[in-house]
């Protein structure tokens, strides 16, 4: 899949910012006044810029009221709503904080348990895609899931916590990739079952349909040399988990170490994301012979 | 809604004979000449007369050689355009709405007023048969020509799809196949049509027919009876010619001296 | 939350007009439904009333549209400013470009009319062009037909007196086995896949021979992977296989051929009777008997001996020569690439579908000797074949050979078989000769191309030199009837056979993709003497577009596209005949042209008016027709025959022969833009013999009398040249081309290998390289077409698999590729269904930069190739210095495919450019848009 820089921006930025107001929103001694409003601010600007990020790849971005609509069968619709959810309900949460200094706790718990359904949405756009056999896994919403809360635990400032839930988050990428390596094989479409021809000997891609590229090639056809991706891997898993992990351990928890670790974090996630998307075999590839 | 009718009244679709198709992409042009000038935006080109010229296309041909151990290599000229399956990934997943499978004749179409262009619905489609317009910023796929198929203003043999009614080879065909009656229900049974990547249970409603086995001639002939030798050279051959001419009507004499 | 399914509008409207008229985007002339939308093209589909698609179109013919609004259009004549090939114009007016030709050629054809060369390309309009050229009264006038395929059609009309092409047709409804020799694409493009798609669509089977497995052989159920040009030899070992086992159609050939006729062992020329009648040996009176007598039992086997000398029958020379091992097939199938096994079963299998699966249609008819036979009978096999076997040097005879096999089946002409389309059958005799006669200031004295007979209708001068620029009709290629446009820049160029002043072309893309030695004949076009001068003197061209070849030109005339013209596709010409009826077709202005744009028969009208040619002007000098339009309607070849053969007479209710018709056109137009006259059922089958339709042939202005005639197997025309080199005759060879000739114009199907085999080292250049033409692109035209252009931007080098791992190729990877004329460098691809020692592309993709109105970058120019720059129109010339032209030595056929190159393995290049990367040319008109959003309703 070509790795569009909306959707990995989105996705990082969304899921961590969710994952730090899920913190907030159980936190039995929430942060009022200032505090709140820094640490609610941040994480909406994460979530709500994450999201808009995500308007961008749109062709009509003017009529994306409209995805709200189909919430009975699409995940995408789900997300939208879920995430429209979570954010009214984490604003009422966060004003009662801010303003009031008063944490409405029920409030807070529906909030956290949208903001998590939330990115539990957001990866079944992923996940449900039987097209997409990388990503068609419940280990995907594992790995969102265990990413969002481990980096929200970090900007929350649950150091503990988020040391703990790296680990865990660091085991889910680590059995993603290891399953994702092999799902598309695994999965068993070749060119011989998308041709039906497979019967009949070897089938083999002999010329594209045009010699020009079209939408197809470039969206679902992205390839990443095997070196690259091992290079990628290594560094995703350093910035995301080892150097969080390293400055937490190695120097005092304050607010500066805190945003380093988180920065590293998200550098991390990103590079993740980036992998999620470039490394993700669509089926459509099979035709091209480019898989 | 954009959840999948459980059934359709009809079950309209191609079905597509890789026996035949010479791969002369006919329909893909064709297809591209309708449906610029009907159904929804145009199919917009970007770079037309540039550097790498690219544009929506609703039907594409692919080349494929298919090569068995001790056989020549076979070439397949495979079209694929949307198969409108019926259990099709990429309406559901549409959040606006946007895409739809038709109650009535099981057409999947998109109603480019609602379509947001999130281009998720072309990640749902194993098949790569939607394009998201450049242009437009819609998504694209093929209609079955619904613009044609019921348009009383056309006369009624052409109430077809562009892309069948233009094909030279006849490789495409165009029916009800909850029809079991249909002409492409019989074609699709007498010839064994196929389903596209079945594992993943979209349950195409195209049917794709394969290509017959072929170069029998490389086995050892089974037609060598007809070739058994009447002479080996020139005299036996001429002897033999004699022998058969006269046993046409009214031979007397063969050869003469002078007239 | 509820989803309403929209409500969508099911019956839009279509169109507010339809007009009907003819397909242009390439020579196939199917028929086209044009949808108007607000005066403008908004849609294109096929014409289900046509003869020739019945409905269907192809890519290109939908693609119109983008046609018809091209960026590369011209807009109107063009002055050079720069110099030759810089691609400097200045627009001029069309009056100032009607003077310039003007002052040019007046005093060409007041002193010296074979000072201008006229030769037109894809054109077909050349009943009419050479009209022109014959008022004129240069000798230098041809079509594009010497480069193309004149093997297949002179191989044709020399055998059987019809040819495949677009002249014939296999009989698509009643055919069982359908055979397909060297054809990627073909004239005949639809009819050509709907029959395939009818045949197979009734379980018939289709054998493809053909190097390359794609496209029409890709869908055959049997693959002949040939070696190429060695099909006349895998022919050949068939009829030795036939005729070996007798699986002939002994009457057949005994009634309708020249089998029976007798030989002078002498002369190797047909006994004749007092009125020059072949004789045959009848088998009831014993007696010699004119071929044609009534009750004639032609005797196949006879001998006849007289004063010392043994008389045999052409059966009899043909079972000499056939059944010699020299032609089994384990002697040849080295050679071809096709195993021995493989050869005998499609033998069998032709022997058994003729003669085992032969039926008869209940349907009494005629023969030109008066016998009624009650039954046609059926023998389905049809024939196809094009360019593969006849664009080689040894093309006309396998050409040749083909339809000798054909004959032997009995399959030709006959249900199920393959069957002539009007105004074919035409047997040589009924053909001109060639004429070229030079009078300053009149007409030549007859047409220029035409069917030489022997030695004493060559194009000579009294000192044996060739009368015309292009050498057609000499020793060279005697049998040259289509001319040899390929060889006139560089005759020209050379001053062999002498100078020209004037060079003028039109449609066709000389300084590209249908020259051999693309380089070499930029050169010679660019070409300056010591004065400073160019070689060639000056050079008028017309074309619709910016094609590499506007470049090179002095004045261009432009012309309109398509829909913005009268064009006339008349039974004088290449017709749009069925093999069951005599159609032919107009297009007509559907829009009319937004620029400075004539279409150019109009204009060649206005020249030959201001010219005062005798057959454009009346006796006081005013013209007798306006434009194209007027002649289509109004000229008369002969009383009552006219460019088009439908809707004549006054009331025009009479076809064929009748007065001109001043409604004509609108009548056309009313009928779809064509007309079609059915063949009558008793007439349809054995044409050249039935007088039903010979009566309706006369009938229909096609001969002026019947004119049955028999298959020559045995050529006589060509032992009449080959006798000439044995020393005969007061007009004979030269000395260094007698053996030559001796050789190759064998009266009887020869192979022989390829010229270029023979003078290169095989060893340094074993691979054999051709191109094909890809169905959705029509040379060099497709590439303007937006929608076109994306399907076919670049070509690779494909490569079979043995060539492919030898040279340790890998995706992506590129290949120098040398032959003994050039070196090209070009990305490569694997084809695994290829000939183990074949190469090919796709044809005329590669482009040159600025040409078309394409960004300089466009991938055509970049990655895209043209194989031309390999092939030279000359033979490499071992020995003795004189270079003859790479054609075939009989008709001239540019012999494409007989090139051999090498192949190595080199490093993507920078940019992956391809070369040779020729400097771009200055566009004149511009380029195209950054998008499209075609749409021209609401
Ligand atoms: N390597 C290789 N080369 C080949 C061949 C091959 O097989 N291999 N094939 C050869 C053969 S058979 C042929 S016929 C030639 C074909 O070669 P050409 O006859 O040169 O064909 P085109 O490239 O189509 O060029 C025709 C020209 O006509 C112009 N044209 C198009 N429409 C119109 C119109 O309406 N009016 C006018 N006035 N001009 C128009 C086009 O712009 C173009 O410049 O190529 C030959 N070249
Ligand atoms: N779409 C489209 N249609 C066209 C044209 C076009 O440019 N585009 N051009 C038109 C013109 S001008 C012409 S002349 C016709 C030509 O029509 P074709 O004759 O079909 O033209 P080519 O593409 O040259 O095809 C030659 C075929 O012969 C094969 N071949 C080469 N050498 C040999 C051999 O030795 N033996 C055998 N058996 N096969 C061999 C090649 O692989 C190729 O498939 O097409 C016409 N129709
Ligand atoms: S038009 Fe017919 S033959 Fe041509 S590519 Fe399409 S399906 Fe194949
Ligand atoms: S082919 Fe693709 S676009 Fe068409 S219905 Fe099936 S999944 Fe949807
Ligand atoms: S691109 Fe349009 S049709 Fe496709 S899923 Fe998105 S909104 Fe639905
Ligand atoms: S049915 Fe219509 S829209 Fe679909 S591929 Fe054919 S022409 Fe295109
Ligand atoms: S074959 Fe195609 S391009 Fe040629 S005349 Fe017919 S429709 Fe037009
Ligand atoms: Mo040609």
């Amino acid at each position: 899949m070509h790795p569009a820089a909306s959707v990995i921006i989105f996705t990082t930025l969304s899921g961590i910012g969710l994952g730090m107001l899920a913190w907030l929103g159980i936190d039995p001694t929430p942060p009022t006044g200032w505090a709140a409003f820094w640490n609610f601010l941040l994480a909406f600007a994460l979530t709500v810029g994450g999201l808009i990020s995500s308007t961008f790849h749109l062709g009509h971005p003017e009529r994306a009221l409209k995805a709200f609509t189909q919430w009975r069968t699409s995940w995408l619709s789900r997300e939208g709503v879920c995430s429209v959810a979570a954010l009214s309900v984490m604003g009422l949460y966060a004003a009662g904080l801010v303003f009031f200094a008063k944490p409405i706790a029920p409030l807070g718990y529906i909030g956290a348990g949208l903001s998590l359904l939330t990115v539990y949405t957001t990866s079944m756009i992923y996940a449900q895609l039987a097209t997409i056999p990388r990503w068609n896994t419940p280990l995907t919403s594992v790995l969102y899931l265990s990413l969002a809360i481990a980096g929200g635990a970090l900007l929350a400032g649950r150091t503990g916590a988020a040391m703990a839930l790296l680990l865990v988050a660091a085991g889910a990428q680590l059995i993603w990739w290891m399953k994702g390596d092999t799902a598309f094989a695994d999965r068993g479409s070749d060119l011989g079952t998308a041709t039906g021809l497979g019967d009949r000997g070897e089938v083999r891609s002999l010329a594209h349909p045009h010699t020009s590229p079209n939408y197809l090639m470039r969206e679902f056809v992205y390839v990443v040399a095997r070196k690259h991706v091992q290079k990628l891997r290594i560094i995703a898993m350093l910035l995301m988990v080892a150097l969080p992990l390293l400055i937490l351990v190695a120097l005092p928890a304050n607010l500066f170490v805190i945003a380093l670790a988180a920065a590293s974090h998200l550098a991390g996630v990103a590079t993740s994301r980036w992998l999620f998307f470039a490394e993700a075999e669509h089926t459509v590839g099979i035709y091209y012979g480019m898989r | 809604m954009t959840d999948l009718p459980t059934t359709t009244d009809k079950k309209l679709g191609l079905v597509i004979d890789l026996d035949t198709c010479v791969g002369c992409h006919a329909c893909v042009i064709s297809c591209k000449g309708w449906n610029t000038e009907n159904y929804g935006a145009p199919l917009s080109d970007q770079r037309p007369y540039g550097e790498e010229p690219m544009g929506t296309f609703l039907n594409r041909v692919h080349s494929y050689e298919v090569k068995a151990e001790g056989q020549a290599a076979q070439t397949v000229h495979f079209p694929k355009s949307c198969l409108h399956c019926e259990n099709a990934p990429c309406v559901t997943v549409c959040p606006t709405g946007a895409s739809y499978k038709r109650k009535e004749d099981g057409i999947v179409l998109v109603n480019e007023q609602s379509c947001i262009g999130c281009g998720l619905c072309a990640w749902a489609c194993p098949y790569g048969a939607r394009e998201l317009d450049q242009e437009e910023g819609v998504m694209k796929k093929c209609t079955l020509c619904v613009d044609r198929i019921y348009n009383e203003n056309l006369p009624e043999e052409d109430r077809q799809p562009a892309c069948v009614r233009t094909c030279p080879a006849g490789a495409r065909h165009f029916g009800d196949f909850a029809d079991p009656e249909s002409n492409v229900s019989i074609l699709t049974a007498e010839r064994g049509g196929m389903d596209l990547m079945p594992e993943l249970d979209t349950a195409p409603v195209n049917k794709y027919l394969p290509p017959r086995l072929k170069d029998s001639f490389d086995d050892e002939s089974i037609l060598a009876p007809f070739l058994d030798p009447v002479a080996e050279e020139t005299q036996g051959f001429m002897g033999w010619l004699d022998k058969q001419l006269s046993r046409l009507p009214g031979d007397t004499k063969t050869q003469s001296e002078d007239v | 939350m509820t989803f309403k399914q929209p409500t969508i509008d099911t019956s839009p409207k279509v169109s507010d007009e339809i007009k009907k008229t003819t397909c242009y985007m390439c020579a196939c002339r199917c028929g086209i439904n044009v949808h108007m939308k607000d005066g403008k093209v908004a849609y294109i589909e096929g014409n289900r009333d046509h003869p020739v698609n019945q409905g269907v179109l192809c890519a290109k013919g939908s693609a119109g549209i983008m046609q018809v609004n091209a960026p590369s259009r011209l807009r109107a004549p063009l002055k050079r400013v720069g110099p030759r090939g810089s691609g400097e114009f200045e627009e001029i007016s069309w009056d100032e470009a009607l003077d310039m030709a003007v002052g040019l050629l007046q005093p060409l054809r007041e002193n010296n009319p074979e000072k201008l060369a006229f030769f037109t390309g894809r054109d077909q309009s050349q009943s009419f062009t050479g009209f022109w050229a014959q008022n004129f009264g240069t000798p230098n006038f041809a079509a594009h037909g010497g480069f193309c395929s004149v093997n297949m059609a002179a191989g044709g009309i020399y055998t059987m007196g019809g040819a495949f092409w677009e002249f014939g047709q296999p009989d698509w409804d009643r055919a069982k086995l359908f055979m397909i020799f060297g054809v990627a694409e073909d004239h005949d493009s639809n009819p050509i896949k709907m029959g395939i798609g009818k045949i197979k669509g009734r379980g018939g089977k289709v054998i493809g021979v053909n190097p390359v497995r794609s496209g029409y052989n890709a869908v055959a159920d049997e693959w002949v992977g040939i070696t190429p040009g060695t099909d006349g030899l895998f022919i050949l070992s068939m009829v030795h296989e036939l005729m070996k086992a007798g699986k002939i159609d002994l009457d057949y050939l005994a009634q309708f051929t020249n089998a029976p006729v007798l030989i002078d062992p002498d002369t190797g020329l047909f006994l004749r009777d007092d009125d020059d009648k072949p004789l045959v040996m009848d088998q009831v009176t014993g007696k010699l008997t004119a071929f044609d007598k009534k009750g004639v039992r032609p005797n196949l086997a006879a001998t006849y001996r007289n004063a010392g000398k043994t008389h045999r029958t052409v059966m009899a020379l043909m079972a000499e020569k056939y059944l010699d091992p020299q032609y089994a097939p384990e002697a040849v199938a080295e050679a071809c690439g096709v195993p021995a096994k493989k050869i005998k079963a499609i033998a069998a299998e032709l022997a058994r579908v003729a003669f085992e699966e032969s039926f008869e249609l209940d349907q009494s008819w005629t023969d030109f000797r008066g016998e009624t036979h009650d039954k046609m009978v059926g023998r389905p096999v049809a024939m196809h074949a094009m360019r593969g076997i006849s664009a080689h040097s040894n093309g006309f005879q396998t050409c040749r050979a083909l339809h000798v096999l054909q004959i032997l089946l009995g399959t030709v002409e006959v249900p199920g078989g393959f069957r002539f389309k009007p105004p074919y059958p035409k047997p040589v005799e009924e053909h001109p000769r060639p004429h070229g006669k030079v009078t300053c200031g009149s007409p030549l004295d007859g047409p220029h191309l035409g069917f030489t007979r022997g030695p004493e209708d060559l194009m000579l001068k009294e000192d044996g030199s060739p009368i015309r620029i292009d050498k057609a009709f000499t020793w060279d290629n005697p049998m040259s009837s289509h001319g040899l446009m390929h060889m006139v820049i560089s005759n020209a160029h050379a001053g062999d056979p002498y100078k020209i002043d004037t060079l003028f072309m039109y449609m066709a893309n000389m300084s590209w993709n249908s020259s051999m030695n693309t380089r070499g004949v930029i050169e010679m076009l660019t070409d300056k003497d010591e004065d400073g001068n160019y070689v060639i003197p000056n050079i008028i061209y017309s074309d619709a577009y910016s094609s590499e070849m506007v470049a090179y030109a002095d004045l261009i005339l432009p012309d309109t596209t398509y829909l913005e013209r009268h064009d006339c596709i008349s039974l004088l010409d290449r017709p749009i005949c069925e093999a069951d009826g005599a159609a032919d077709a107009i297009r007509w202005p559907v829009i009319e042209p937004d620029r400075e744009v004539r279409g150019f028969q109009t204009t060649l009208v206005h020249l030959a008016n201001r010219l005062g040619m005798q057959g454009f002007v009346h006796e006081d000098g005013s013209p007798k027709w306006e434009d194209y339009a007027d002649y289509i309607v109004n000229h008369e070849r002969k009383p009552g025959i006219g460019p088009l053969a439908g809707f004549r007479g006054e009331n025009g209710d009479k076809v064929g022969r009748g007065e001109v018709n001043p409604n004509q056109l609108e009548k056309y137009i009313e009928n779809g833009g064509f007309f079609v006259e059915h063949i009558p059922e008793e007439a349809k089958y054995y044409k050249p013999w039935n007088m039903a339709y010979q009566n309706w042939a006369v009938g229909m202005g096609i001969y002026d009398a019947p004119a049955p005639y028999l298959f020559q197997l045995y050529s006589e025309p060509m032992r009449k040249f080959q006798r000439a080199a044995e020393g005969h005759g007061d007009r004979q060879p030269p000395e260094n081309m007698r053996e030559r000739v001796k050789r190759v114009m064998d009266p009887l199907p020869i192979w022989y290998e390829p010229f270029e085999d023979r003078e290169i080292d095989l060893e340094e250049y074993p691979i054999h390289a051709l191109t094909q033409r890809p169905m959705a692109m029509y040379h060099s035209w497709g590439t303007q077409n937006a929608w076109l252009r994306q399907l076919h931007g670049t070509n690779p080098l494909y490569l079979p698999t043995k060539l492919w791992e030898q040279h340790g190729f890998k995706e992506g990877d590129w290949a120098k590729v040398t032959s003994t004329h050039g070196t090209i460098t070009v990305p490569v691809a694997l084809q695994e269904a290829l000939n183990d020692n074949t190469v090919w592309t796709w044809n005329a993709i590669g482009k040159r930069k600025g040409a078309w109105a394409l960004d300089e970058n466009a991938p055509e120019a970049k990655q895209g190739f043209l194989l031309n720059h390999l092939i030279h129109e000359l033979l490499p010339g071992k020995d003795d210095g004189m270079r003859i032209s790479n054609s075939d030595p009989i008709t001239g056929q540019a012999a494409w495919f007989d090139l051999r190159v090498k192949i190595e393995k080199v490093d993507a290049p920078q940019n992956e450019q391809t070369s040779p990367d020729l400097p771009p040319i200055k566009s004149p008109v511009g380029k195209g848009p950054e998008k499209l959003k075609w749409k021209v309703g609401q």
